[in-house]
């Protein structure tokens, strides 16, 4: 790494080893705890306390792979705290649109109207949520922190063929004028929302103010059966319920790397280890053993943490990870970008801070 | 949305436990570090008493020099500051992967 140097600190190389990686043993990882107090290393004269320059000289991000739905990038130079923070809000609270009340007309299918439900709530929405507030309980809902999805299927006979046997998620109709049942739902909109979908530029092939997946198997009918229903929509975050989840899932691992201790490897070791990982290692021309980047060779690397109880092993290799260089990835739901969902974790974690600031 | 509730409310407290309501690790273990990283905290620690109470209980020790709410305070400013800088090189770093990608596939049409 370039930044190696930098942040080091000064402490004897023992000691800086300890502190920037985690040792990974057969049945034991060492070290795997960060070094935060600011007075850790105070014996030896070494400051450790918090420095904003230094953390701006530091941080490296570094993407490695972006599309619509998965992201993957290296955030180096933080710590755990703040990596977890991160994963934490993203899992739990960057807010998105799903269904949380379904209004039943009339529901035939085999499938009760609480299991439908909740399958309907599951479904991911394009909706941005920045366009709408969230509905408090008290509330009513309106314009504002609504939207109304309406499901009318009847299955029929056609023939030998059979008609909407199979309800999709492409069947739920957006409703810009807001509830068709505003006696029962007590949710009457003063304007209409249609105004809310991006214009085609903004759009770019995809579907606004509808399921990000067409195709999301809700159930399936027989010939007379039919679902009538009206389904609300509303803005919520995931720690109230896994459903306004903006995320499939996201994960950070830190950086792995082997290393060879000597030059010198025994002959008998090189070749327990040229087995046991190709490609992790390699036998350079002049027939010593080499090891390559550990992070592209990720299926070998428990193989040599298992090899590790050998002490002849042990004694030319170690197995380590960075404690400060996170790969982060994000698995986004389709609803909004996974660069999008980074920011706002980013900016929901600096509102905290600032909320707390506030009312001390 | 955050709530803090001081035990002791003035500003000269050197051992203080903060209430924070609606919060959770999240929030608790970033203060944390940043409290732990400010050389004049002595003790920093938080709990959550039950998991079905949105609250934390974040206590705060200084050696004399700085009152607690004081070393809370800097917290968040040094939290508010890393996220701030979090963010623009994010947004930096997006943007040359971006224009990598852009670059590529300009390369990959004029090869056919």
């Amino acid at each position: 790494m370039g930044g190696d140097k930098k942040r080091s600190k000064g402490l004897p190389e023992y000691l800086e080893l300890q502190r920037t990686h985690v040792h990974c043993g057969p049945d034991v990882n060492k070290h795997t705890t960060t070094f935060t107090s600011a007075n850790v290393f105070e014996p030896l004269c070494i400051d450790n306390s918090w420095n904003l320059e230094a953390f701006k000289s530091d941080l490296q991000i570094e993407v490695n792979h972006l599309d619509d739905e998965v992201m993957e990038f290296d955030l180096i130079g933080v710590d755990p705290a703040i990596a977890n923070a991160l994963r934490r809000i993203l899992l739990a609270e960057v807010p998105t649109v799903a269904i949380e009340h379904v209004f039943m007309i009339n529901n035939t299918s085999i499938m009760q109207d609480e299991v439908l439900s909740h399958r309907l709530g599951l479904v991911p929405l394009r909706v941005d949520p920045k366009l709408f507030d969230f509905k408090l309980a008290e509330e009513a809902p309106s314009e504002k922190n609504t939207v109304v999805f309406k499901l009318d299927v009847r299955c029929t006979r056609q023939g030998t063929r059979l008609i909407n046997d199979k309800v999709t998620s492409n069947m739920l109709q957006w409703m810009p004028a807001g509830s068709q049942l505003p006696e029962e739902t007590s949710c009457r909109f003063t304007q209409g929302q249609a105004h809310l979908v991006p214009s085609q530029q903004e759009q770019k092939g995809k579907k606004f103010m509808a399921p990000v997946h067409e195709d999301i198997l809700l159930t399936k009918l027989r010939p007379g059966q039919c679902i009538q229903l009206e389904a609300h929509a509303v803005k919520g975050i995931g720690k109230t319920h896994a459903k306004w989840s903006p995320v499939a899932t996201a994960w950070y691992k830190l950086l792995p790397e082997v290393v060879l201790l000597t030059d010198d490897v025994p002959e008998s070791v090189a070749k327990t280890l040229l087995d046991a990982a190709p490609g992790l290692f390699v036998r350079k021309p002049d027939g010593k053993l080499a090891v390559t980047n550990a992070r592209h060779h990720e299926k070998h690397l428990e193989k040599v943490r298992v090899l590790l109880d050998q002490e002849a092993i042990a004694q030319v290799v170690q197995y380590r990870k960075r404690k400060d260089h996170f790969i982060f990835t994000i698995e986004s739901t389709g609803i909004l970008p996974p660069d999008v969902l980074f920011e706002q974790a980013l900016s929901i974690l600096h509102d905290k801070a600032e909320q707390l600031a506030n009312k001390l | 949305m955050a709530q803090a509730m001081e035990e002791d409310v003035p500003d000269q407290f050197f051992g203080t436990t903060f209430q924070i309501d609606e919060e959770d690790h999240t929030l608790a273990n970033s203060l944390r570090f940043f409290l732990n990283k400010n050389p004049h905290v002595s003790f920093c620690g938080y709990s959550m008493p039950h998991p079905s109470e949105e609250l934390v209980n974040l206590r705060v020790q200084t050696s004399g020099r700085i009152s607690a709410s004081k070393a809370l305070r800097t917290a968040c400013e040094d939290l508010k500051d890393a996220s701030n800088h979090t963010l623009s090189t994010f947004q930096k770093a997006v943007k040359a992967k971006r224009e990598r990608d852009q670059q590529q596939q300009q390369q990959q049409q004029q090869q056919q």
